[in-house]
């Protein structure tokens, strides 16, 4: 039999580890050898234990479906992303971080405003949002950083349109959103931010209640929260989560989605001419299943003993989940390295798979679909103001992606 | 062709609403509702992607 790479002298692979240079979309070639030479194999992570890294597509989608896999960053042996989170993740508890029932009852509450029409609904405001941002873009000085200037703007704002929060506060949040999904914040750090952002969303729901409004907020304050379902400090916890959730990650997708569309022309091209919503819904399940900018993968911990792959994963075995290199398996999708926006990339577990897959998804399509559908149409000479290796990506982030993009037009 | 739908095990992802909207439809909270449980040959493939995609495996196909 031949060694294979988790068990060579070396012991097993960091994970994470840097990508290739160069390569920025592409995850490390080491971790993605895995894949062919031991999909099923021990990492070892930042505090020094080996935890179970899931590569292939088939694996992954089998063991995030199985009940005896469970998010809960609680019992020992879960592999925690950071410090930070598993300080954070052992204050708090969201349905993020339960398994069923409980997540299942917790997660119900919330799931009305993302239904499919519920968002569809959305699509003149998000629009609206889209054309004045690039209106700002056109009329204001250039080279601009399109990720302050657009990829950031477009999901806070309509984040903070469904779940009721004051845009004019962006500041507060975002600051705090930043050091939360920063690889190399301190608990202390975490915990604070997390509070800071728990108390303001704790006292919007205050007001809510007493006023409420047309949106998810108000629906917590006065049919959960008032009835006795759920507390107050859950509920602004919840909000937090939604609040993060929905602006760290359209915005990363955004402006590094863009850069890998200014660095294949000729996949742009066909997305600026395209008149078909269905060439555009395609072309943003394709960046979505390319880029991956959830590299840190899904973390759960066993339950029992799993047989999966020829491997045996033990009862209290952390295991991680690379959805960055399970959306690369050639067994899923042919020719996996290469951007084809005319590609079916649904299959894609860019959202996660099983009962914890992203509850925000609809939004974030209709996100993605209306900015890449406008930003290129509306300014066909955009262009990099910078050189391609001046980029700055965020290897360190919980979310990748990259801090700036200088553009012009 | 008969489709299934196992309701409590759905968590409102909405993907096959996205996929086959002729077949599956959502509730008013986000829950999937079947449109009709015999659907038309043209929409097999759509209902079979659907019942792939689907994170929760809610979604069961049955030979007649
Ligand atoms: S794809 Fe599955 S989980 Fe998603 S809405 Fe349909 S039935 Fe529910």
């Amino acid at each position: 039999m031949t060694e294979t790479l988790a068990d060579t002298a070396a012991g097993p692979l960091e994970h994470p580890m840097p990508r290739a240079a160069g390569c920025p979309f592409d995850p490390p070639p080491a971790l993605m050898a895995l894949q062919t030479d031991s999909p099923i194999s021990r990492v070892r992570i930042w505090d020094g234990t080996s935890p179970w890294l899931i590569t292939r597509h088939d694996h992954l989608r089998t063991l995030l479906g199985d009940p005896r896999v469970s998010a809960d960053p609680t019992r020992p042996g879960y592999p925690h992303r950071t410090a930070g989170m598993k300080a954070s993740d052992q204050a708090r508890q969201t349905f993020l971080t339960m398994d069923d029932p409980e997540h299942a009852r917790l997660r119900r509450m919330v799931t009305a405003p993302f239904a499919v029409k519920k968002v569809e609904a959305l699509r003149p405001s998000v629009q609206k949002i889209v054309d004045d941002l690039i209106d700002g873009m056109l009329a204001g000085p250039k080279p601009v950083d399109l990720v302050e200037a657009f990829a950031l703007p477009v999901p806070s704002l309509v984040i903070c349109e469904l779940l009721g929060v004051p845009y004019e506060d962006h500041d507060l949040f975002q600051r705090n959103t930043k050091v939360v999904v920063r690889r190399t914040s301190t608990s202390e750090e975490v915990l604070a931010a997390q509070r800071e952002l728990a108390d303001y969303l704790d006292d919007l729901l205050t007001v809510k209640r007493a006023r409420p409004a047309d949106d998810l907020l108000s629906v917590l304050a006065t049919e959960r929260v008032a009835t006795g379902e759920m507390t107050q400090r859950h509920a602004a916890e919840t909000g937090v989560l939604l609040l993060a959730a929905g602006h760290e990650t359209t915005a990363n997708m955004i402006a590094l989605g863009t850069l890998a569309l200014l660095r294949n022309p000729d996949q742009l091209a066909l997305l600026r001419d395209a008149e078909d919503p269905k060439t555009v819904a395609g072309a943003v399940e394709e960046l979505l299943r390319y880029l991956n900018i959830t590299h840190s993968g899904r973390r759960r911990v066993a339950l029992e003993d799993i047989e999966v792959g020829g491997e045996v994963i033990r009862a209290g075995d952390g295991i991680i989940f690379a959805n960055d290199i399970a959306n690369r398996d050639p067994e899923a999708f042919p020719e996996p390295d290469r951007l084809d926006i005319s590609r079916d990339a649904r299959r894609h577990v860019a959202f996660g798979y099983g009962v914890h897959q992203c509850l925000g998804q609809p939004l974030a399509r209709l996100e993605l679909q209306v900015v890449y559908s406008t930003l290129y149409s509306r300014i066909p000479t955009l262009a990099l103001a910078t050189g391609f290796d001046q980029v700055e990506f965020k290897h360190d982030g919980i979310v990748y992606g990259v801090y700036e993009l200088p553009v012009t037009w | 062709m008969r489709v299934e739908v196992d309701q409590p095990k759905c968590v409102a992802s909405g993907q096959c609403v996205l996929i086959a909207p002729e077949v599956f439809d959502q509730d008013d909270d986000g829950f999937v509702e079947l449109l009709t449980d015999r659907p038309e040959p043209g929409q097999y493939d759509g209902v079979k992607e659907s019942a792939v995609v689907c994170p929760a495996a809610a979604i069961r196909l049955a030979e007649d």
